[in-house]
């Protein structure tokens, strides 16, 4: 292995804080993993930025789900390295007016384009970029698009130095004066007006796919150059802070934003096939079943009576039986938006698996998610069909469970986990806490699950110790690392 | 130690001159694994070439490669090594006379001739050079991965009764994995990391192009297409590259060169397989187009 030389040790430097940094977002990187990154990069061409991103993802993102903060932090540090990975000193108001595209715009198809680059796009009239952006999206001209979104955000952005503004502030400022949205149909129509005949509907949605494409690879490029530019006004270690987000797995259920809660549906099937696994676990301990007697002795002729083979009854793996409750009150909401989706990846992979919502009243809703595939439907009509509203919908946890305990406690025995989930906020009703204790004698075993921070339980109306004496088990699962954690805990 | 590529460009080269498509991060990964002596644990959905690269890096640098397929209740017998014992039952039978003493026997009985040696030792123990796959290996137990870390850092074995066979070469190593399961933190130590996710529009049309004879590049083209726009619907199961290929076949066998609503409707089931996926694409396909702005 070489050994590092002095001419790429500013290289190792930048490496130890891009690492440190890395650990600052949540990765979990190794000791190992670290001396792995500081190896892989010396195998690598220097100025081969593409190369060295993904050197370094093979060695220190050991996790699709945290390659996004990945991509962050690896921008941050290394977008402003040009050929030698160091800072341009001459940066003051107009950094990047005419550096060069470091990761090598040639990988791209199109070779023309280059005299977007440079200093040439100065005396453009703002019709004129119009233009050139245009004709760029048009053709699909990467470098063109690189170079035109770099012209906009010099222009548009109105980035100081030293203003206390985020990146979102810039991007805005820049697409309002682009009207994206408007140079789309544009392209639509120009592309109707183009061909022969008319184009049918579904050509024109493959070709608006087409250019949605290209918009989206503009606007990232667009975000990157501002990115670029605040991390040469604020500096490398400011600015990572500043972009740094929690990981998916840390992502609070309650505040979840759209998009997190997209990413967190894909997080959640296999969280919950282990979840499951772990909870029929106990029944398989060893891998072999008991002794089968007469398959030995069968075996066993063949060594002239001699039993050299003993052979085993495969164990019978039971599927578990898992009934969920679970609060889809106003006060838990996000989490119900949650739970629902965690119900439906359960019951879609496992059989035994009996789901119920509650407000005041409850009601089973199993079937909602056996009669479909689709998740979106199966929480509509939850929402809209399931009973669960008594007497005026706010929380009553007593009553739900006298509901629960008097028409589906039959149905609970030695084998069913019964999994509950909600914040005990029981607008100061009767707890009824006994159903729990009969209920956790009768079970397997009883969990809870509250989406509620641990400060917070058992003050105001929250009687969640109540319940949770009675349990096997009281979880604060607010976010994907908890609920793996409670799955992991189960074994 | 002589490095088996050039570069990233090397690797990808090659890959391409066995009709495999690589982008920069599965160039870079193959590239990396060869200078760094680690195994490649590979993520992604089903059907993006996770199985293919393996089998493509063995072709193209003319190694054998030996699988391990991963199934619940794989043990330490099929994937390692397993003693004879029926031969060395015989052995002792044979030896009922009493002319060898039992030290010598035992020596003899746990010998190389009555050693069964199953996908990981063999790898170990070839002169040839090897590409080892370890497929679908979240398929295991968690606590069967232990079984693989000692091959995976050190490349060699240990048998109690034999000692520590060592490799005498080190073997690209290939795991896969449909992410069925988290892996240990312990694996994924050992390993670089690579996650496999459909390819973008240009490259699928490439592997099109490479994999379907017969195929125009106008239709290759739509195809790619088409396939990315149903990929961006929210569906049970997008389609894998090997259904697109599988479509692109059929559409060509049809000798069809241009896909309308139509055609796609009346195909659609060779790319997704849910019902409810596929009706879903039928709507999808015969909507207004209007319907999509924004
Ligand atoms: N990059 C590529 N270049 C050429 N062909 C490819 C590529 N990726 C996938 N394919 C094609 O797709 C087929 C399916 O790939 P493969 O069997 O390796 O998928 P996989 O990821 O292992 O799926 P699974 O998870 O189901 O095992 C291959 O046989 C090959 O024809
Ligand atoms: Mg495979």
């Amino acid at each position: 292995m070489p050994t590092p030389t002095a001419a790429e040790s500013p290289l190792l430097d930048l490496l130890t804080g891009f690492i440190v940094e890395l650990r600052n977002a949540g990765l979990p990187v190794s000791l190992t993993e670290n001396l792995d990154a500081m190896e892989a990069v010396q195998h690598i061409p220097l100025e081969d930025r593409v190369a060295l991103k993904y050197a370094l993802a093979a060695t220190l993102v050991k996790n699709n789900s945290h390659w996004k903060a990945f991509e962050i932090v690896f921008d941050v540090y290394f977008s402003l390295r040009g050929e030698e990975y160091v800072l341009d000193s001459e940066l003051t108001d107009d950094p990047f007016e005419d550096d060069e595209d470091e990761d090598g715009a040639n990988r791209g198809q199109g070779g023309e384009g280059n005299e977007g680059q440079g200093g040439s796009n100065k005396g453009m009239t703002p019709e004129e970029l119009a233009e050139m952006l245009y004709n760029a999206l048009m053709n699909g001209d990467a470098s063109m698009m690189r170079s035109m979104a770099r012209e906009s955000v010099r222009r548009y952005a109105g980035m100081e130095p030293g203003r206390p503004v985020g990146g979102t502030y810039y991007l805005y400022r820049t697409l309002r004066n682009l009207d994206l949205d408007g140079v789309l149909e544009k392209l639509m129509q120009q592309q109707q007006d183009e061909s022969e005949e008319d184009l049918s509907q579904f050509e024109q949605r493959l070709q608006r796919d087409e250019y949605k494409d290209r918009i989206d690879a503009l606007k990232k490029e667009i975000e990157a150059e501002i990115r670029r530019r605040l991390v040469a006004d604020r500096g490398v270690e400011a600015m990572a802070k500043t972009l740094r987000k929690p990981l998916p797995e840390d992502v609070d259920f309650m505040h979840a934003s759209r998009e997190e809660m997209a990413n967190l549906r894909k997080a959640i099937y296999p969280l919950t096939r282990k979840l499951a696994v772990r909870l029929a676990r106990k029944r398989r301990r060893g891998r072999k079943g008991p002794l089968d007697f007469r398959h030995t002795i069968r075996t066993s002729l063949s060594y002239g009576g001699v039993p050299a083979e003993p052979k085993f009854k495969n164990p019978r793996p039971k599927k578990p039986e898992i009934m969920v409750v679970a609060d889809i009150s106003g006060s838990v909401a996000a989490f119900a938006r949650f739970t629902l989706h965690l119900v439906y990846a359960l019951s879609s992979q496992f059989t035994q698996v009996r789901s119920f919502v509650f407000i005041d009243g409850l009601d089973e809703v199993t079937e909602y998610f056996e009669q479909t595939d689709d998740i979106t439907e199966a929480i509509h009509r939850v929402n809209s069909e399931a009973d669960v509203v008594w007497v005026d919908g706010h929380s009553d946890y007593g009553h739900a469970l006298e509901v629960f305990w008097n028409n589906y406690g039959k149905d609970v025995g030695p084998k069913t986990s019964v999994l509950i989930l909600g914040d005990a906020r029981n607008n100061y009703h009767a707890p009824n806490s006994w159903i729990i204790k009969d209920l956790s004698e009768r079970a397997r075993n009883v969990f809870w699950l509250n989406p509620e921070p641990k400060s917070y339980w058992d003050t105001g109306d929250s009687i969640i110790s109540e319940y949770s004496q009675h349990c096997d088990g009281i979880f604060e699962v607010r976010n994907l690392r908890q609920l793996e954690s409670f799955a992991d805990n189960l074994a | 130690m002589d490095h088996r590529f050039e570069s990233v460009g090397d690797v990808r080269d090659k890959l391409s001159s066995v009709d495999y498509l690589a982008d920069d991060a599965i160039a870079g990964i193959v590239h990396l694994a060869d200078r760094l002596e680690k195994p490649i644990l590979i993520e992604g959905p089903a059907g993006t070439g996770k199985t293919q690269l393996a089998k493509s890096v063995a072709e193209m640098s003319g190694a054998r490669l030996i699988r391990l397929q991963c199934y619940e209740g794989l043990d330490e017998a099929k994937a390692l090594y397993e003693w004879n014992y029926k031969k060395q039952l015989l052995r002792i039978q044979a030896d009922r006379s009493g002319e060898s003493d039992w030290s010598e026997l035992e020596d003899d009985i746990f010998s190389d001739e009555f050693l069964l040696t199953r996908p990981l030792l063999e790898a170990i123990r070839a002169d040839d050079p090897v590409v080892l796959l370890i497929d679908e290996v979240d398929r295991v137990e968690i606590e069967t991965e232990a079984l693989l870390l000692e091959i995976l850092s050190e490349y060699q074995v240990s048998i109690p009764e034999l000692g520590t066979v060592t490799a005498k070469q080190i073997p690209l190593v290939f795991l896969t994995s449909n992410n069925t399961r988290e892996l240990s933190e312990a694996l994924k130590r050992r390993c670089l990391y690579l996650h496999l996710d459909y390819p973008d529009m240009d490259r699928e049309k490439e592997i099109v192009l490479t994999r379907v004879p017969g195929i125009t590049e106008h239709l290759a083209n739509q195809v790619a297409r088409v396939v990315r726009s149903i990929r961006q619907l929210e569906l049970k199961k997008h389609p894998s590259v090997s259904e697109t290929i599988d479509w692109a076949r059929t559409l060509v066998l049809l000798g069809i060169d241009q896909i309308d609503a139509e055609t796609a409707t009346e195909t659609v089931n060779i790319l997704l397989k849910y019902r409810t996926d596929i009706e879903k694409a039928v709507k999808d396909m015969n909507a207004n187009a209007d319907s999509y702005s924004g």
